[in-house]
């Protein structure tokens, strides 16, 4: 899994406004994208088909943000998402990257 | 009924009905408007026809032979003499009449554009795929395709095609026929069709416009006789009566040659028959009303809402066994109990099987008959039906009842009435959480209502105001074990909304444990003993002997209710609610209540301890011991309530206000301050002197301070009145032990009522510039702003009367409002979330088995078992170990 950090650092040039990477928000959890080679381990762990997943949008911010550190993230890539929980500390939640676009 | 499925739906597949395929399905074809001859029988070819089905016993049906409740019905149909658009399929028509070309038919995209999108059509199927997604990429095409002015294939130019609602369709003014839409849908070929997301083989376009109306079988459109002998008609015969009255009108005008515009005057008024035929709210047209003025209900209103067929007869069926009476409360039950009049609980019966075991026993419950009473005329169970092994009933009698009870062999049921000790699910609407059904065990009362302990109040939110409630008999073992174990009372005292118990002491409750643990009071022997013969107890509490005489102490006397081994220390409510000084400050220890091996200590008993809500006391006896001793302490809790509370009297009344004539007129000098003070400001302000506080207008600043001043002194008020209220002061017994009220109700009506408000600021709407005509424009007063310096004791004068009118339609409104909103979103709620459920492995899925959420909850805890949404009090457990009586 590889840690989605800001690659470029704020914008050069006064006049410009740096962009936002959402993913550095505090109010956005974690975000990683799962490696091909770890998918069938991750699916096993969870006793579940890729299909049942829940899924995320292309267009999501960010998964946007990803794929200004990953490049192109194809359908079907698993994203792993890790919030802060009140009550367990931590919890991971699942994604699957699909092509549509939620209303 | 013998159960299991006899038929699958294998698949459904929408379509629309052609003229053809509805002469095909009609049995008659429908002429004359005319329903009954003179004699009552239905006339031949009209709308009663009995080709058409029968309702009337006698008769048969000309189509099938069958008799009422053997024939199905029969569709019949009316041939319209124009043809009129169909209402439901408007805005399909408007996009077919948008995308095609006028004259010649085809769809405006170029040849190019037909083939890349019927690729993309094609590659999704019309019967397998998401409607959502289909319907989705059709607007996409069709829009494109309304886009042009020119048509591809044959260079026609088109004018924008305006739908003027609800079903008429007008081109640069001038209005398009049906029968012109029919002949441009005629022309719209085959393979474009998918385009538009229709399935060529059972849709063609022009079928949108009706040329033929099916007219439904007699059985969905039953006359009703009144007792007068009168007939009366179905909505749905008055609608087609009036169709076939047009058409054949229209048909008359048409071919004597009558002039167009009395012809366009017909056809329009049969559009809108026909129209209102199938939904009689359409937007734009008057709804059709009957002679008495009551709106007409057809097609779309027996479907539609909360009174149609979906929601009033398919998802909510009427229940046998079940009563309905008024609630009244009873604090001798047990919490688990319900008090049922005799009356219902004649009515009501359980079905016991008969075996080789139990056929002695059933035969004697038979021979008792529907009456049975003991030797000193008390409810005993009867039996009201007997079933044969055929299904057959028989209906016992007190004369048939010994011959009856012969009969009785093994394999037969009988249908007991109602014992004690049987169990029943009690429910009173809104049922908005789990805890609105809940599972009670019988006793058979005397008188009219039913009857449940005061601590059951809180789940079901009833008041014995007029309050009704219902209950339902469970008829299967299966659901009976799972009553007991699941859904009785007891099991439900831990509330899944927030950890902690929902039931428990209201009102009378706290004040009794409260008067009895406050101070430890002593009391006499001779009363101890009387209230302690309410409770069932193994042991005496502790005597004290003072001057000779023996008393019993409070704490002593509630201990006794308490379990063996229960060891709690917290702080009670009435330091947590004192105005200024708490009591027990002078003795640190007394601030907590402390219980050692379920022997109360130190402390006060009130809202905090056994309250419903927050109960501490409740909450950890439920842990620690589980429900039925949790149910144990809340009766005994009520019954000694009951037996301390009507032996010491408690009462309150207008005298719990009085406060001597220098308090009075204290407050009346700081609210003549307040007033004055708000004077002050509001010169400055009109002088232009008063500097606005950051981030805040002038006006705003004003409105902040002089409600800062009125609720300054409305405080202030509170206390020097609750100064002279002590804690030997019904009222403030009640409000501080957070049996009933607060505080601040109590310096309402001794005190001072203080400023009403409207949305948070103060009085400002009415007259203009005024909140009445009483004042001038733009004052800025305190009393013209809605300043109530009487109290409710001293009573308030006109002006502060239409004042607090005001402040309190606020409430009212909010109530009213508040309620149909969240009842919807309550509804919206449930229906998203009815089939989700938690798997083994705690994970949240759909139907398919979908993730929802990979954890419930994130942490797989169930709410009803935590602790106030937390895992664990450490806290709690080390106090209770480390006195753990070994």
């Amino acid at each position: 899994m590889v840690e989605g950090s800001n690659p470029s650092g704020p914008a050069e040039g006064g006049a410009k406004m740096a962009k936002l990477n959402v993913l550095q928000h505090e109010l956005v959890p974690a975000h990683h994208v799962v490696k091909k080679e770890e998918e069938d381990k991750v699916l096993k762990e969870l006793g579940i088909a890729k299909d049942l997943l829940p899924r995320i949008s292309r267009s999501d911010p960010a998964i946007k943000a990803l794929e200004e550190i990953h490049g192109p993230l194809e359908g079907g890539t698993i994203i792993k998402i890790s919030r802060k929980s009140p009550t367990m500390g931590y919890s991971v939640y699942y994604r699957v990257v699909t092509s549509e676009v939620f209303k | 009924m013998t159960g299991g499925i006899s038929k699958r739906i294998y698949r459904i597949q929408f379509a629309l009905l052609s003229p053809e395929e509805i002469r095909k399905m009609s049995q008659v074809k429908v002429i004359t408007a005319d329903t009954y001859d003179d004699d009552g029988y239905p006339i031949e070819r009209g709308l009663m026809d009995l080709h058409m089905g029968v309702i009337e016993p006698g008769l048969k049906c000309a189509t099938c032979g069958g008799k009422v409740d053997e024939c199905p019905g029969h569709f019949g149909h009316i041939e319209l003499a124009m043809p009129v658009v169909h209402v439901g399929f408007i805005k399909e028509i408007k996009t077919l009449l948008d995308s095609t070309c006028k004259s010649c038919g085809r769809i405006k995209l170029t040849e190019d554009e037909i083939r890349s999108y019927r690729e993309k059509m094609e590659s999704i199927s019309l019967s397998t795929s998401d409607p959502e997604v289909i319907g989705l990429m059709s607007k996409r095409i069709t829009e494109e395709a309304a886009s042009r002015t020119v048509c591809p294939h044959c260079g026609t130019q088109h004018s924008k095609l305006i739908l003027d609602k609800p079903t008429t369709f007008r081109e640069e003014g001038i209005k398009v026929t049906p029968k012109e839409i029919r002949e441009r849908m005629e022309r719209i070929r085959d393979d474009e069709l998918i385009f538009f997301g229709l399935n060529r083989e059972v849709a063609r376009p022009e079928w949108m416009i009706l040329t033929v109306l099916p007219v439904p079988p007699i059985n969905l459109r039953p006359s009703i006789t009144l007792e007068t002998g009168e007939r009366s008609e179905d909505d749905l015969t008055h609608k087609l009566v009036d169709i076939i009255r047009i058409s054949q009108r229209l048909r008359e005008s048409r071919d004597n040659g009558s002039p167009q515009l009395i012809i366009e005057d017909l056809w329009d008024l049969l559009q809108f028959h026909v129209t209102t035929y199938f939904d009689n709210q359409t937007a734009g047209i008057p709804p059709a009303r009957h002679r008495s003025g009551r709106a007409l209900k057809t097609l779309v209103q027996r479907l539609k809402g909360k009174e149609g067929r979906f929601r009033s007869n398919l998802s909510g069926k009427r229940v046998n066994f079940s009563a309905r009476t008024v609630i009244s409360p009873e604090p001798f039950l047990s919490v688990n109990e319900v008090g049922v009049p005799e009356k219902a609980a004649r009515e009501l019966t359980v079905p016991v099987s008969v075996n080789t075991f139990n056929v002695e026993q059933v035969r004697e419950l038979v021979a008792r008959g529907p009456e049975a009473r003991d030797e000193a005329d008390r409810y005993l169970a009867g039996v009201n039906y007997i079933i044969r092994p055929d299904g057959r009933r028989i209906k016992v009698t007190t004369q048939n009842a010994e011959e009856n009870a012969k009969r009785v062999e093994p394999g037969w049921t009988v249908e007991r009435q109602l014992t004690e000790g049987d169990i029943v699910l009690f429910n009173r609407q809104p049922s908005l959480h789990r805890m609105s059904m809940m599972g009670h065990t019988v006793r058979i009362l005397d008188s009219q209502t039913f009857r449940f302990n005061l601590a059951v109040c809180t789940p079901y939110n009833a008041d014995f105001d007029g309050d009704e409630m219902n209950l339902h008999i469970i008829q299967k073992e299966e659901a009976r074990a799972e009553a007991r174990i699941i859904m009785k009372v007891q099991e439900q005292i831990m509330s899944p909304r927030f950890g902690g118990p929902i039931i428990g002491g209201i009102h009378d409750h706290i004040t009794a444990m409260f008067l009895l643990t406050h101070g430890n009071p002593m009391i006499p022997e001779n009363v101890g003993v009387h209230m302690l013969s309410y409770l069932d107890l193994d042991e005496m509490p502790p005597v004290e002997v003072h001057d000779g005489k023996r008393y019993y102490r409070g704490r002593d006397i509630f201990s006794l209710i308490l379990p063996k081994g229960l060891n709690l220390r917290f702080s009670s409510k009435l330091c947590a609610s004192a105005r200024e000084k708490c009591e027990y400050e002078d003795d640190p220890e007394d601030k907590y209540v402390t219980i050692i091996n379920g022997k109360m200590t130190h402390g006060t008993i009130d809202e905090a301890a056994i309250g419903s809500f927050s109960g501490v006391i409740i909450d950890r006896i439920f842990r620690k011991y589980g429900p039925e001793a949790t149910a144990k302490f809340i009766d005994s809790m009520t019954r000694l309530g009951v037996g301390f509370l009507s032996i010491r009297g408690f009462s309150t009344g207008i005298s719990d206000y009085d406060i001597p004539e220098s308090a009075i007129a204290r407050i009346e000098e700081i609210s003549n301050d307040a007033i004055e003070r708000t004077e002050k400001l509001v010169e400055t302000y009109r002088k232009g002197e008063l500097m606005p506080s950051p981030g805040r207008s002038v006006e705003d600043t004003l409105e902040i301070e002089v409600l800062s001043t009125t609720g300054m002194v409305r405080d202030e008020s509170g206390k020097i009145a609750s100064n002279f209220l002590g804690l030997n002061n019904p009222s403030v017994i009640m409000a501080r032990s957070g049996a009933r009220a607060k505080m601040l109700n109590i310096s309402e009506v001794a005190g001072m009522v203080g400023q009403q408000s409207v949305r948070g600021g103060r009085l400002n709407r009415g007259y203009y510039g005024r909140t009445l005509p009483h004042f001038k424009q733009g004052d800025l007063g305190a009393t013209a702003r809605g300043f109530v310096k009487s109290s409710y004791m001293s009573g308030l004068n006109p002006l502060e009367y239409f004042m607090h009118s005001i402040g309190g339609r606020e409430g009212l409104v909010d109530i009213a409002v508040r309620t149909s909103r969240s009842g919807y979103m309550q509804r919206r709620l449930i229906n998203a979330f009815e089939d989700l459920k938690v798997n083994e492995a705690l994970r949240v899925e759909d139907t398919v088995g979908a993730v929802i959420q990979f954890k419930y909850g994130e942490d797989g805890v169930d709410p009803t078992k935590s602790d106030k949404g937390k895992t664990i009090d450490v806290d709690y457990h080390a106090y209770d170990i480390e006195h753990e009586v070994a």
